[in-house]
Order: structure tokens, then C-alpha cells, then sequence
């Protein structure tokens, strides 16, 4: 089976709130100092699917990601779990890029790449929550696609696939070459082994630019027109008592007090 | 030339989700704007009888693609659907309210329009004539305001950010079915598994008692939070954490990427106050948070604050609220 991951490289969602900046005439996120950026976390969850397949099946995973020279990292830690050749593609042109523009240089890559009979996406990247590129990305490659994934089982040509319902789950049967895009329900990502760790520092990322996959910068779908931290004024009413019990009492007649309850 | 703003009209089991109904007072109050009609795009198998709800909710024209194929969502199916609706209405706007079928089916639709989306918006203006939305970005730490290019313009709101109409049963509309030609996709649903637990759903509860990592795994400790729900007539919600961590199941989760609820009273229980958990529960009337840590970001949104050991304070408050309701 091949299979290619897209791995995000993403500021850490667990940024605290103290230190998390905008640009606003820049209209750009300042990185946090001191906090390195992560793997999106539900690309964690893709990869360790991708791995998940590879061991029942065996087969190929190749991990593609889109970013800074500093997403290399992201792509080693990829293949520390198991995958087994990268390709970053930086570009500055695409620096700023929107879902539009970046499913279209992935599409470029995973062309490049050569056949494929499953990509893995996580369902959503946690910087610009934008849930797109994924199904995006199937719809100019032309292949079914399915969001949210919680689970991916492989009998033959066949993907029996779980997918997320408001309720529950539903089961469904996808042909490949298909593209999923994977929900934290599905696995919980390992740990690099230290055999994986050195692996990865071994292996050679592939690097290119959008112009070396015959890609221009195509424009924007969506403008960015304004980027701001929008202020919460903390209104907190501290309830206090001796004991818990005082405590819970005060907090039932304030509730009481104010008509909440 | 395209005119008006029209709703993808969603359903589950014969009824008109709650979101649709916000989406099409979106719809009424951007129309006022822009101009045109607002429309529906009703598609499904045997979903015709909702095109009178939709209408009662501030539809001028619902367009129906109904066949035996769609019975069953599968993007495969319904895209194609959405596409001959599209063209027919030609709208201006199109909108989506955000579920776990618009996150599918929006994004491909878009690209094969080929125009811009913006998902999960809170708020919608026009300024010269198109329409700009607000959107959460980075969890919710920071707002972005964008412009989707290209027509129709399209945007997926986010639940509970806007009023739906009052709905008026004497209200007039077109029902306009339209045929699509629509085969067997190649994905098949084959299964489908409810995890839902009895009592009130959470996005309609007007109290909900939520908990967090440090609830722990006993089912003992959940009960505690049931018990508190059931007083208060309410239900019970979780954070990922919980949901993660495997002791809830995931229409529990409540935030970013689980439900967003906003009822009279939150009680935040074990909940650090992640920006990605707030996303969820910040349309809350009343928010109280018992955590034991004073510096824990969600104090910095809450109404009322308890700092303490929940296991000490939820007993006791449920306890005082027996008594009181
Ligand atoms: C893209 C993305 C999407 C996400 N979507 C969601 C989402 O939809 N919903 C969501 O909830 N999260 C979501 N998250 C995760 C989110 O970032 C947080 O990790 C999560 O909300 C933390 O859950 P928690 O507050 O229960 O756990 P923690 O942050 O670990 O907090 C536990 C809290 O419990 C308190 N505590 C422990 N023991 C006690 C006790 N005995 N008494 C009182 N207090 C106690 C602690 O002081 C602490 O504040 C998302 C993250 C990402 C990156
Ligand atoms: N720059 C990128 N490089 C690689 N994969 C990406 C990139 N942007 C998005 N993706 C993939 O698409 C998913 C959803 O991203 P988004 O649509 O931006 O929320 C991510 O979880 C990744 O799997």
C-alpha cells in the first residue's frame, strides 16, 4: 500500500493565552519565543494511522508537508514513527498560504510523488482552523474523500472507514485511491522508539519549491482582511466560605441571588 | 446576475436542524442587504415535507432534490445535488451551518466551484455590497476578519451565533423540485452506531454541567456530575481531555471541534478553560468554574469562581440545590 501523510507544522495550541501576539498591520501570528512549533495534532493522529496500515499491510508511507525550512522537523518526527521518505515543500511565495493555494501545491506534490492508494490528512490544522484542505485537496485530485475519521480498516481495494456522526459513528466503504481526513477518536500517536528517533536524523528530506512542481502562486481565495486577540474582560466573582460546604451554600444563593437558578 | 443568499438546508431523522433555522435568519438579515430572495437547498430522500418548516423559518424558495440515492449522505452523492441547485438559484451567498455533514461537504463544494469559503464563522457584515465574516483563528486566541472571493460567496456558521425568526406558519414560499440525475456514489454507508445516552441533548440543554480531566476515570465520579444535571434539569458535557482520555464518549465533547451549547448556566467542572474548549460554552448566560487551580485560564471568562477540590464542593452543592429547587 502507498500512502502519503500531509503534515502541518503548527505554533503549539497550547500557546498560553499571556503569550500569545498578533501583527495586526502585518496581519501575522508572532511566534511565541521559547515555545517551538509542533505537528498539528491531528496529523499525529494521520501519521500513526498510516503506520497502523503499513504494519497489517506493509507497503510505503511518503509525508509531504508545506512549510518553513523549520517544518523538516515535523517531517523527521514523522518518520521517527515509522514513515519512510519526506518531502517539504518551501516556498515564501506560499508563506501566507490559503486552503485554496495550499491544496493546489499539495495536489502539485503528490502528483510528483507518483501513485498512491490512500492520503491521510488530519482534519483540521489548529493555527488557522480552516478544515479545508483535506477536502480540497481529494476534490482536484478527484478521488472520495471522507471527514472526520475515527477509524480505517483495509480489506483489498476496499477502506471500511468510520467516520463521525453527531450521534455516533457510521461505517463506510470507500474505494481507493481515496483521501481521509483523521480525527484524535481514531488513535492515540506513539512514541518515537530511539531506533526511529536515528533513523529519521539518518534520512534526507526531499526539499522543493513550488515552481520545481510547476506550480505558481495562484491567488488567494480568501482575503485576510483583519487579524486581532479579541479582548475578554475577566467579570469573575470570587465564592468563598470556610469550608466546601460553605463555599457550594454561597454559590447556590448567589446563583439564587441572581436568578440564574 | 446572481442575487440572494441561499441555505444548504440540513436534516437528520425528518428534522430541520437547529443551525438551519439560524442560518436562514443569517440569510433574512444579509438579503436585507444585498438584495434577493432567500432560498433553501433541500436535499434527501423523502425530505420533501421539510420544505414548509423551512419556509415558516424565512425561506422565500426551497429547491428540492429528492431521490432515492440520497437517502443517505455521502458527499459523493449530495454534491452533484448542490451543484444543479446552485445553478438554478444562483445566489449571491450560500450557507452552510457547521455539522459534522456541512464540514464535508462545504469545503469540496467550494472547491468545485472553485470559489472561497470561510468555516466556522461568528459574524457576518456586508460592506459594499459583499459580505465579510468573522471567524476564530488559532483556537480561538485570535479573530480574523476575511473576505471569501468569488460567486457565490461561501461561509459555514458556527452553531448558536445567530438568531434564527420567530417562525410564522403563515408565511408564503416556492417549492421548486429539481431533478438531478443521481447514481450510486462510490462511497456506501453500510453501518451506523448511536452512542447517545437518554435526557436532554446537549445544544438544547438550558443547564449543562461539564467535566474535565480532573474528573477522573471512576464512573462514580460522572455519576456525581449527572446527579448535579439531573437537579438542575440539565445535561452533562465533558472537555477533550475526557473524551480523549476514553471515560466519556465524543457527543459529550463540547468546544472547538465537539458541540457548541449556550445555555443559561455552565458549570465548568475539572476544566482547565483551553481557548479550543471555550469556542464551545463562551455563548453561556452564566459561567461557573470549580477548579482547584486560581491561576487556571478559565476563571478569566467565568461569572463565578470556586477554587477547590470539586470531590468537596460538587456533593455539597448539589446537595443545597435539592433543597433549593
Ligand atoms: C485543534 C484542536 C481542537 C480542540 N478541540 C477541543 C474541543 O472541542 N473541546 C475541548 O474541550 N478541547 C479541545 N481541544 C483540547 C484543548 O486544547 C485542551 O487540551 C482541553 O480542553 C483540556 O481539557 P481539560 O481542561 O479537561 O484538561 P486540563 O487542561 O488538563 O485541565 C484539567 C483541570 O482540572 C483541574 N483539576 C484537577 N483535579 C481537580 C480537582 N480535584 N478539583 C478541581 N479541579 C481539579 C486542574 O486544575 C486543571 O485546571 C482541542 C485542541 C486542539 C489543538
Ligand atoms: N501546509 C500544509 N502542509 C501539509 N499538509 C497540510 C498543510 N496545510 C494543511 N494540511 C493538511 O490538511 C489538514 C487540514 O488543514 P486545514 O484545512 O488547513 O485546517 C491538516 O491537518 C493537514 O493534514
Amino acid at each position: 500500500m502507498n500512502i502519503i501523510v500531509c503534515v502541518k507544522q503548527v505554533q503549539d495550541p497550547e500557546t498560553p493565552a499571556s503569550q500569545f501576539r498578533v501583527d495586526e498591520a502585518a496581519k501575522k501570528v508572532i511566534p511565541p519565543p521559547g515555545i517551538p512549533p509542533t505537528v498539528n495534532q491531528y496529523d499525529a493522529n494521520a501519521i500513526e494511522a498510516a503506520v497502523q496500515l503499513k504494519e497489517q499491510h506493509g507497503g510505503r508511507i511518503t509525508v509531504i508537508s508545506l512549510g518553513k525550512d523549520t517544518a523538516r522537523d515535523a517531517i523527521k518526527q514523522a518518520l521517527s514513527m515509522g514513515c519512510d521518505a519526506g518531502l517539504l515543500i518551501d516556498d515564501p511565495a506560499f508563506e501566507d498560504a490559503d486552503a485554496y493555494q495550499t491544496a493546489n501545491v499539495l495536489a502539485a506534490a503528490i502528483k510528483s510523488v507518483g501513485d498512491y492508494d490512500l492520503i491521510l490528512c488530519g482534519r483540521q490544522a489548529s493555527d488557522w482552523d480552516q478544515a479545508q484542505v483535506p477536502q480540497g485537496l481529494a476534490e482536484l485530485l478527484g478521488i472520495p474523500s471522507v471527514t472526520p475519521v475515527a477509524g480505517i480498516e483495509v480489506t483489498g481495494t476496499t477502506l471500511r472507514v468510520k467516520r463521525l456522526i453527531e450521534d455516533g459513528y457510521e461505517v463506510l466503504e470507500v474505494p481507493m485511491p481515496a483521501l481521509l481526513a483523521v480525527s484524535n477518536e481514531a488513535n492515540q500517536p506513539r512514541y518515537p522508539t530511539l531506533k526511529g528517533i536515528m533513523a529519521a536524523a539518518r534520512a534526507k528530506v526531499d526539499v522543493k519549491s513550488a515552481a520545481d512542481l510547476g506550480v505558481n502562486a495562484v491567488g488567494r481565495k480568501v482575503q485576510l482582511l483583519r487579524l486581532y486577540v479579541p479582548k475578554v474582560e475577566s467579570q469573575i466573582e470570587w465564592i468563598t466560605g470556610e469550608t466546601p460546604e460553605e463555599q457550594a451554600a454561597n454559590l447556590a444563593r448567589r446563583l439564587r441571588e441572581e436568578r440564574v437558578i | 446576475m446572481a442575487s440572494g443568499v441561499l441555505v444548504y438546508a440540513d436534516h437528520r431523522e425528518g428534522s430541520v436542524l437547529a443551525g438551519t433555522k439560524e442560518a436562514l435568519g443569517a440569510a433574512r438579515r444579509l438579503a436585507d442587504q444585498i438584495g434577493g430572495p432567500v432560498s433553501a437547498a433541500l436535499i434527501g430522500n423523502g425530505v420533501a415535507g421539510l420544505a414548509q418548516e423551512l419556509i415558516q423559518s424565512g425561506a422565500d424558495t426551497v429547491y428540492v432534490a429528492d431521490a432515492p440515492a440520497l437517502d443517505k449522505y455521502t458527499n459523493a452523492t449530495y454534491l452533484p445535488a448542490l451543484d444543479a441547485i446552485v445553478s438554478q438559484a444562483d445566489p449571491a451567498v450560500v450557507l452552510f451551518s457547521k455539522s459534522l455533514v456541512t464540514l464535508d461537504l462545504a469545503p469540496r463544494f467550494a472547491f468545485r466551484r472553485g470559489v472561497g469559503l470561510a468555516n466556522d464563522v461568528i459574524d457576518l457584515k456586508v460592506e459594499n455590497g459583499q459580505v465579510i465574516a468573522s471567524r476564530p483563528v488559532y483556537g480561538g486566541s485570535a479573530m480574523a476578519e476575511v473576505l471569501p472571493e468569488g460567486t457565490p460567496q461561501m461561509f459555514t456558521i458556527r452553531g448558536k451565533t445567530q438568531e434564527p425568526l420567530t417562525p410564522d406558519p403563515s408565511r408564503q414560499g416556492n417549492v421548486v423540485p429539481v431533478s438531478v440525475t443521481v447514481s450510486e456514489g462510490p462511497v456506501k454507508v453500510i453501518d451506523q452506531q448511536k452512542e447517545r445516552a437518554s435526557g436532554p441533548k446537549l445544544q438544547d440543554a438550558t443547564r449543562i454541567v461539564s467535566g474535565g480531566r480532573g474528573i477522573g476515570e471512576a464512573k462514580e465520579n460522572w455519576r456525581q456530575l449527572e446527579e448535579l444535571a439531573e437537579v438542575l434539569g440539565g445535561a452533562v458535557g465533558a472537555s477533550r481531555a475526557a473524551v480523549d482520555a476514553g471515560w466519556v464518549p465524543t457527543h459529550m465533547q463540547i468546544g472547538l471541534t465537539g458541540t457548541t451549547v449556550s445555555p443559561d448556566l455552565y458549570i465548568a467542572v475539572a476544566i482547565s478553560g483551553a481557548v479550543q474548549h471555550m469556542a464551545g460554552c463562551s455563548g453561556a448566560k452564566t459561567i461557573v468554574a470549580i477548579n482547584k487551580d486560581p491561576e487556571a485560564a478559565i476563571f478569566k471568562q467565568a461569572r463565578f469562581g470556586v477554587e477547590g477540590d470539586w470531590k468537596k464542593i460538587i456533593p455539597a452543592l448539589t446537595k443545597e440545590l435539592k433543597a433549593m429547587m
